[in-house]
């Protein structure tokens, strides 16, 4: 009969195995569903995993989304990734990213207009007046996103270091709030007094020293993307090149040990929620002045959360979390493509991700135990 | 990768180029794309209009093809759908939310030979825009008539979704109406700030009836109010569809909108070459804007009044904002026979005089 034993050690293998393995097993397992709903399975996988990559006519649109799309869940995924190392469980980074985004949209729209406004502005060409360019406006935004994100998130910190409350049931209550925030202020102060009385503030990517445009034309690389890249590099370094990471690893796995080697658990919580919601808060801050170009009443779509699902599939390892990011795009995008060329419901789309998810955690049992074949009489 | 891959991929990416570019030939079925806010299953807004999506693709028995994706954010979201759509030769797109406007706007830009119908919303800077609106103000004059007919507490509460021109034209309207016919009459309106929210809604109702309500109407997608009003015994209306089927003893009827028409004459219109950018707000007249069956429980005279109603307002006889009407503040709005100018409803941010409590900021 079948039987599991536990691993000594973590099995290297498997643990990087299991992610390409539950790629395949969604695929296949996904093929049954499509041809389940009556649609050709072939075509659905290739909408969804080939297309969007190599199909000419999408490519050449669709490659550049993949980063549009992939580097807000990878920032925020970082961010998470390094707090659930330490057994701290960040679930509100919905509700940081809606904060962050809040207060960066707030902070151009004081200093709205004063400057050239082009109203017909498209994303490529405008003109700077002679007014004097205000190049700490964008910096100044990206600083109030963060510091959103991570007030937002020291209220779980606090109360947890306090109180001892529940990190993961404060944090992700607190999103319901920030999303009643949003609504309120989109239909009251961040307003468009030009926008007929709909909800919803100025276009933020028409304001040339508030927007977060593309860097280089048709590539999708804005400084969204520029700061996903960054945040790789500096989690990559923190978790495996830093002392701190150390510590973060330990408390994670050992919560007496880390105790005796000089662990505070209370700065630790302050540290990781606090990391984590600065930079979900700073991924709020670049999506609303570009992709998103406007505070709307349900602007978040929903990152805070699928960077969860991102965050374990990448195995809470920036390298991991960047191919993550970037499965997961691929399959909104190309689960969009399968939608409107074969008919399949958004709903099979998601049942879709959600296999990938489960796949990978139950093969998440292999890197841990090893299956043995034993014979009957052993069994005590 | 080694050679024999990249032969592979090169021959699979060239079927696939020779697959696609028979699609656009000249005797295939016009393609249309729909994009929807929520799911199709939701029985509100979007189930509405997919059902008539599924209409007009009936109607032209294979001379069109639609397609459709469901539950799409505003924003780099439905902006990405609609390309995709619009590079898939996708000829026409209908972008059913006021949410999609600047996205709408920016694909158009860049696909001058798409057709966009964007409902409900106000933004139209390409050629290639157009904007579909239901008067949706004319079906509450009636429902707000018949409920200052039949209340008894004189109290009638209104679930309001988000505080903006459309939902404040239709209280406004209903208001005006039902204090015609019932100058002793009250709303209440509770705020949910969803458009679909089944349990606040519910919620919201139970509330309201606390509060002496005895008629409920909606501004919201789900049946979650009536079927409170249905438990309860309070008289209710439905939303956007025909709801008896949740409350067959309290529905006195709906305002259904009926999208199909439209649906139909437009994309006529593109197949015949001459579709142009329009601004569209029709109501009863054009068939736009539809009630249910009236329930057998309103009394007949009132039914009277409410047939005539319609009837006056399909003629175009009747507009529903027809002066004298003051502002809440007393100040003056219409003269006595005045019409009130679509831009004024548009843009209305404000209660009509006797409304009690203030529009939330």
């Amino acid at each position: 009969m079948l039987r599991l034993e536990r691993r000594p050690q973590p099995s290297r293998t498997w643990v990087w195995a299991a992610p390409v393995l539950a790629v395949v097993l969604t695929m296949l397992a996904g093929g049954v569903l499509f041809a389940a709903l009556g649609k050709d399975p072939v075509a659905a996988i290739r909408l969804i995993f080939w297309d969007p990559l190599f199909s000419q006519q999408f490519a050449a649109f669709s490659r550049p989304q993949l980063l549009v799309k992939a580097a807000p869940l990878i920032l925020i995924a970082i961010g998470l990734a390094i707090g659930f190392r330490a057994n701290i469980w960040n679930i509100g980074a919905e509700g940081q990213y809606i904060i962050g985004a809040l207060c960066a949209a707030a902070v151009a729209l004081a200093f709205f207009p004063a400057g050239p406004v082009d109203a017909r502005f498209l994303g490529l060409e405008f003109t700077m007046d002679s007014a004097p360019s205000r190049w700490w406006l964008f910096p100044l935004m990206i600083a109030a996103g963060a510091a959103g994100g991570f007030v937002w998130a020291m209220i779980p910190a606090i109360l947890k270091t306090r109180f001892n409350t529940n990190e993961i049931l404060v944090s992700l209550l607190l999103v319901y709030v920030a999303e009643k925030l949003l609504a309120a202020a989109a239909l009251g102060w961040l307003r468009n007094p030009e926008g007929a009385g709909f909800p919803g503030s100025r276009n933020l990517s028409r304001f040339p020293e508030a927007a977060n445009l593309e860097l280089i034309p048709n590539t999708g690389m804005h400084w969204g993307v520029v700061a996903a890249i960054i945040a790789v590099i500096f989690g990559y370094i923190l978790l495996h090149r830093h002392m701190l990471g150390f510590q973060v690893q330990l408390a994670g796995q050992a919560p007496r040990a880390a105790r005796f080697a000089g662990v505070a658990p209370a700065r630790l919580v302050i540290f990781c929620l606090g990391l984590s919601g600065l930079m979900a808060g700073m991924a709020g801050m670049f999506e609303v002045t570009g992709p998103a170009r406007m505070i709307t009443i349900d602007f978040n779509a929903g990152y805070g959360f699928v960077a969860i699902i991102v965050a374990f599939l990448g195995r809470l390892h920036p390298v991991g979390i960047v191919l993550a990011g970037f499965l997961m795009a691929l399959t909104y995008i190309g689960g969009e493509l399968a939608q409107f060329t074969l008919g399949l419901p958004s709903a099979a789309i998601q049942v879709f991700q959600g296999m990938l998810l489960f796949f990978l955690l139950a093969l998440d049992m292999l890197s841990n135990y090893r299956i043995r074949l034993t014979a009957r009489e052993v069994t005590p | 990768m080694n050679r024999r891959q990249l032969l592979a991929g090169t021959a699979l990416a060239l079927g696939l180029s020779t697959g696609l570019g028979t699609v656009a030939l000249a005797d295939d079925p016009l393609r249309v794309g729909f994009v929807y806010i929520g799911p199709v299953g939701d029985q509100g807004w979007t189930f509405i209009h997919d059902q008539a999506r599924q209409t007009a693709e009936a109607h032209f028995e294979g001379r069109i093809e639609t397609s459709f994706v469901e539950s799409v954010p505003y924003g780099a979201d439905a902006e990405r759908v609609m390309t995709q759509m619009a590079l898939s030769g996708i000829d026409m797109i209908f972008a059913t939310t006021f949410g999609y406007g600047p996205d709408v706007n920016a694909v158009a830009a860049r696909f001058p030979d798409v057709a966009f119908e964007h409902a409900t919303g106000f933004m139209q800077e390409e050629p290639n825009v157009s904007l579909y609106n239901a008067r949706f103000y004319e079906g509450r004059a009636v429902i707000g008539h018949i409920a200052g007919r039949m209340t008894e507490t004189n109290t009638v509460g209104y679930i309001a979704s988000f505080p903006i021109p459309e939902v404040v034209m239709g209280i406004n309207s209903a208001f005006l109406h039902a204090r015609a016919a019932n100058p002793d009459v009250q709303f209440r309106v509770v705020w949910v700030y969803s458009w679909f929210d089944p349990a606040q809604e519910a919620a919201a109702a139970e509330a309201l009836i606390e509060q002496g309500a005895d008629v409920i109407m909606q501004h919201t997608d789900s049946t979650g109010a009536i079927r409170i009003a249905q438990e309860r015994g309070v008289l209710a209306f439905g939303q956007a569809a025909d709801m008896s089927a949740a409350a067959p003893d309290v529905h006195l009827t709906a305002i259904i909108n009926q999208w199909a028409p439209y649906y139909i004459e437009r994309i006529q219109a593109r197949l015949d070459g001459e579709w142009e950018a329009r601004d569209t707000w029709y109501g009863i007249g054009e068939g736009m804007v539809g009630m249910a069956p009236l329930h057998a429980r309103i009394p007949d005279d009132v039914r009277a009044e409410a047939e005539g109603m319609i009837a006056e307002i399909a003629a175009g006889d009747y507009h529903p904002f027809t002066g004298p009407i003051n502002r809440q503040d007393g100040t003056p709005w219409l003269a006595e026979g005045e019409v009130a100018p679509d831009g004024d409803l548009l843009g209305m941010g404000f209660y009509v005089e006797g409304m009690t409590g203030e529009i939330p900021d």
